[in-house]
């Protein structure tokens, strides 16, 4: 089993106590004190993005935190319970330029009927056509990425996790989604 | 820790001190705190953030939509930054190329661009 667990009641209060927990593990596995601000804001913003999730499904289930300890790396996953929510991360490190955008399964489906493409074609068309439908506000003279003011479905926080973590992966099914974030540990644990 | 805000003026900016963390939970705060000042008429603004322990994505929506607030009014949005943490959240996002980012209040009043 995981390390730590946490379970937190959907509310935004709760995810300062995430990042405070997850920041206390990540230094007692040995993740690098250079690193902790990264770990802090990493998980702040995936607890963050379940909160809105969790909220606007109106779902009264907690949001789930593990944090992960192996020999060489610190995991942490922060897991959703939003059903039927598609997500494709640019892979690598995301640039000043790009964001990683969500598809619900109705657009990418619709998008992948439209243009006759295969799964792969639905996928990334679905992508530029979230990032339209994500940022209704990034017009006029200020340039993209603008995240939408308050009610940015935690998209921006996405696109900031990719930008900071290089091991990360996003998935998402009927039950949920999890994004789970690795970092390496760089000295043995001491008791 | 919680948000702390306070305001003053100089000439015709409004400066705007924060402290404390902007995130999911307090960030409404900072977005109330901004929306009156534009609506009591103040367009000129000088939000400091020297300090400021934490910043996500919530918070960087709430100073994008004050920018879009105070240019509707031919107004202007600085920064005030030294944090190389926080700079580091602008630069990921692509936001240095949107914000006036400035090392000091009085260099952020003296601006003008």
């Amino acid at each position: 089993m995981a390390t730590v667990e946490l379970l937190f009641s959907a509310l935004p209060e709760h995810v300062r106590t995430a990042r405070l927990v997850a920041a206390a593990v990540a230094r007692r596995a040995g993740v690098d004190e250079a690193v902790l601000d990264e770990v802090r804001l990493a998980v702040g913003e995936a607890c963050t993005r379940a909160v809105g999730l969790h909220m606007s499904h109106g779902l009264s289930s907690p949001v789930r935190v593990s944090l992960i300890e192996d020999e060489k790396k610190f995991s942490i996953e922060v897991g959703d319970e939003a059903p039927h929510r598609r997500f494709s991360l640019p892979g690598g490190t995301l640039g000043a330029g790009a964001s990683a955008a969500p598809q619900n399964g109705a657009a990418a489906d619709a998008k992948a009927a439209g243009n006759g493409s295969g799964p792969g074609g639905g996928a990334s068309g679905g992508l530029v056509e979230a990032e339209g439908a994500l940022m209704p506000g990034a017009r006029d003279e200020i340039p993209e990425p603008v995240p939408e003011e308050d009610e940015g479905d935690g998209e921006m926080g996405l696109a900031v996790i990719s930008g900071l973590v290089d091991d990360v992966e996003v998935t998402t099914d009927e039950n949920g989604g999890v994004i789970r974030m690795s970092w390496p540990t760089t000295e043995p644990v001491l008791p | 820790m919680d948000l702390s805000l306070s305001t003053r003026t100089v000439g015709d900016r409004t400066i705007v001190e924060v402290g404390g963390e902007i995130d999911v939970y307090t960030a409404p705060k900072l977005r109330e705190q901004l929306v009156e000042l534009v609506n009591d008429g103040s367009y000129h603004l000088v939000v400091d953030m020297e300090g400021v322990d934490f910043l996500d994505s919530t918070g960087l929506g709430v100073l994008v939509g004050g920018l879009k607030r105070v240019r509707a009014h031919e107004g202007s949005l600085r920064l005030v930054c030294n944090q190389e943490r926080i700079l580091k959240i602008f630069r990921i996002t692509g936001l240095t190329k949107v914000f006036p980012i400035h090392s000091s209040v009085d260099e952020a009043v003296a601006a003008t661009d």
